[in-house]
């Protein structure tokens, strides 16, 4: 599998006298690159077809759901977006959105001092059980989250933490997403230990040199678990599903769930539109980050 | 929580070297100090300051991981409601699940077969498209991006919500099927479908294993396949003895991380059933019954003793992939 474009130099070459075999090779050459590219629209369009479908049906109005199962509404409005900015219950839209916005900024900052803290001490600190303990936070990366969920309810119920944030954000500051600390123990890994040792010598603390060397080299690494960090937690459902009862604190999944049972008839319109509104900040972070997300992460994992 | 939606970086940097971290990590551990009082102050200087550095994620091991997992493990031999005492009653939980509980035979049942039917489909697409994608590298950039992003917002309420309005009567795909002329109806009400739906769905969220198989992709030397093609090798030969072989690595871990994560799909189903898991308990996946049991029906020791089992059957799966991957994981550099 030769890329395209070496063949195409080979031609500009010989170009005085090509062989009409390889004229051959380079037609087809094309012939492949452009069902390839037909192929691949073909199956963009599939997959992005739902996200698609939803931004138009956001401008139907709710008696064509139903009726027009086509992408383009008949008689555009945009009454869905005036009808979702008033909320739901008496809770303005704007309140949930914000309710999101403080759970995902917070669980953003304890995930990354607590996960940073942690993996430094794994990848730079040699003490006694530090492998054991290692192997233990690999092990939590496999662990169903099930068997934990009930008996931290009642735990944060003892603690009367439940109808607030903090079932929600305290985990966060406590490093339990192990993955994150395994990301950022490979990062350290690849720094050089020359810096690290020389600090040493000239009297650093591990403080000193966690805060003054690593933190500011390992920023590709925070960056990458702060972003998804913010998209799971903007996501979750099942946290604030347990954890969160007052219609004033919830999230905006947990609000979705409110105008997807008491609207999913009645008022289609207003569902899809909010739906649609939940969604935008994550596609923004992902058209902003995607090169981050998907080249910088993938080739990262894999050149150990 | 959010486990759902597993990402590529997770597996990444699993598929890597958890193995190669951890010896690094003993090997730091054992390289012995020479013994001197001076030295040996060092070597307690450094404990201390692992610890400390530590602390936050200790807190959290012992408090939110160890200790609930332990007492959960106490609670499924025990009736509690979370308003009077645990009552001890020894493996009653565990018999009545297996004997008594039509609806957690049936859950097991659908989960399995999402599981089953829908896990190896997600990876044959993702392997697929990803080996489409490495064929040419100029414009493959965008394709990346598109087809990884319905792995960044598949868990989500949001697509719950479109999906559902998807496969609904006289919804698109409905639309699109009496066209060709098929009549299916709504997808979602109906029994037999609504299990293909919540398949399709995860399939759809195929790019997060793509670009960890591309990424596996582009590791492997252009010169074994032109060994290959020397040796005469058609384009099924080069992928069952070059492209599977180099490729084993990653298959073993996104087949280990998709299979762990598929058990745990729980949004969707809530959402696309009301919370209900209909129709007649279709949609009822395992965290699904687990919830509803444990927080709508209070039945906690019986909701714990459900999640002890599921751990169980991880683990055996995980033991499984780990104990076969000798014969078929082929890592670089190894000689067999």
């Amino acid at each position: 599998m030769t890329t395209f474009e070496a063949p195409r130099i080979e031609v500009v070459e010989n170009s005085l006298e090509p062989e009409p075999q390889q004229r051959r090779r380079v037609k087809r050459k094309t012939v492949n690159t452009i069902i390839w590219f037909v192929v691949l629209l073909a199956l963009t369009a599939i997959v992005l077809y739902p996200l698609v479908w939803l931004v138009f049906a956001t401008f139907k109005p709710s008696g064509e759901f139903g009726q027009n199962p086509g992408m383009f509404p008949e008689n555009p409005t945009i009454d869905n977006y005036f009808k979702v900015l008033e909320g739901i219950g008496g809770t303005p839209l704007w309140r949930f959105f914000a309710n999101s916005l403080v759970i995902a900024v917070a669980a953003v900052v304890g995930t990354l001092f607590s996960s940073a803290l942690a993996a430094y001490a794994f990848a730079r600190i040699k003490f006694k059980g530090v492998g054991v303990l290692f192997a233990a936070m690999i092990g939590t990366l496999l662990l169903p989250f099930h068997v934990i969920i009930i008996p931290q309810y009642i735990l944060f119920n003892k603690l009367e933490m439940v109808d607030t944030y903090w079932p929600l954000i305290l985990p966060k500051f406590l490093a339990t997403e192990a993955f994150f600390v395994f990301l950022i123990v490979q990062f350290i890994r690849n720094i050089p230990r020359d810096m690290d040792e020389a600090a040493r010598i000239d009297g650093a603390g591990h403080l000193r040199i966690f805060f003054s060397i690593i933190l500011p080299l390992i920023k590709p690494a925070l960056i990458t678990a702060a972003i998804f960090t913010f998209i799971w937690t903007w996501n979750d459902f099942l946290g604030p599903l347990l954890y969160v009862n007052s219609p004033e604190l919830y999230p905006l999944p947990i609000a979705l769930r409110l105008y997807n049972d008491a609207t999913s008839t009645s008022d289609y319109g207003a569902t899809v539109a909010v739906s649609f509104l939940a969604l935008v900040p994550i596609l923004i972070f992902f058209i902003v980050f995607q090169r981050f997300l998907v080249a910088g992460v993938a080739t990262q994992g894999l050149k150990g | 929580m959010s486990t759902e939606t597993e990402s590529i970086v997770t597996a990444e940097a699993r598929s890597r070297s958890v193995r190669q971290t951890m010896r690094q990590v003993r090997r730091d551990e054992n390289r012995k100090a020479p013994s001197s009082a001076n030295k040996r102050s060092a070597h307690r200087r450094e404990t201390a300051a692992g610890y400390g550095f530590l602390i936050p994620w200790l807190i959290g091991f012992v408090g939110l991981t160890v200790g609930p997992m332990l007492f959960s493990l106490y609670l499924a031999f025990t009736k509690y409601n979370l308003f009077t005492e645990p009552e001890w009653i020894g493996f009653d939980n565990f018999i009545r699940m297996f004997t008594e509980d039509p609806n957690y035979i049936q859950s097991v049942q659908i989960t399995l077969v999402y599981v089953l039917v829908g896990t190896p489909i997600k990876l044959a697409a993702a392997l697929g498209i990803a080996m489409l994608l490495n064929y040419r590298d100029k414009g493959s950039g965008f394709f990346r991006s598109s087809f990884y992003a319905p792995s960044l917002i598949g868990a989500s309420v949001s697509v719950a919500i479109v999906w559902r309005a998807m496969f609904s009567t006289n919804g698109p795909v409905d639309d699109s099927l009496s066209f060709f002329g098929i009549e299916l109806g709504g997808w979602v009400g109906n029994v037999q479908l609504v299990i293909p739906m919540m398949i399709l769905l995860a399939v759809w969220q195929f790019g997060a294993p793509m670009v960890i198989f591309l990424a596996g992709l582009k590791q492997i030397p252009q010169e074994l396949y032109e060994a290959a093609e020397v040796d005469g090798a058609g384009p099924v030969r080069k992928f069952r003895s070059v492209t599977v072989p180099m490729l084993s690595s990653v298959i073993f871990f996104n087949l280990l991380l998709e299979t762990i994560n598929a058990f745990q799909v729980f949004a969707s189903a809530y959402i696309i059933s009301n919370g209900s898991g209909g129709p007649a308990g279709m949609t009822n996946f395992y965290t699904l019954y687990l919830y509803k049991r444990g927080f709508a029906d209070l039945q906690m020791g019986y909701a714990a003793a459900m999640a002890w089992v599921l751990v169980i059957v991880v683990a055996i799966i995980a033991f499984i992939l780990f104990k076969t991957q000798k014969s078929w994981v082929h890592y670089a550099g190894e000689n067999r």
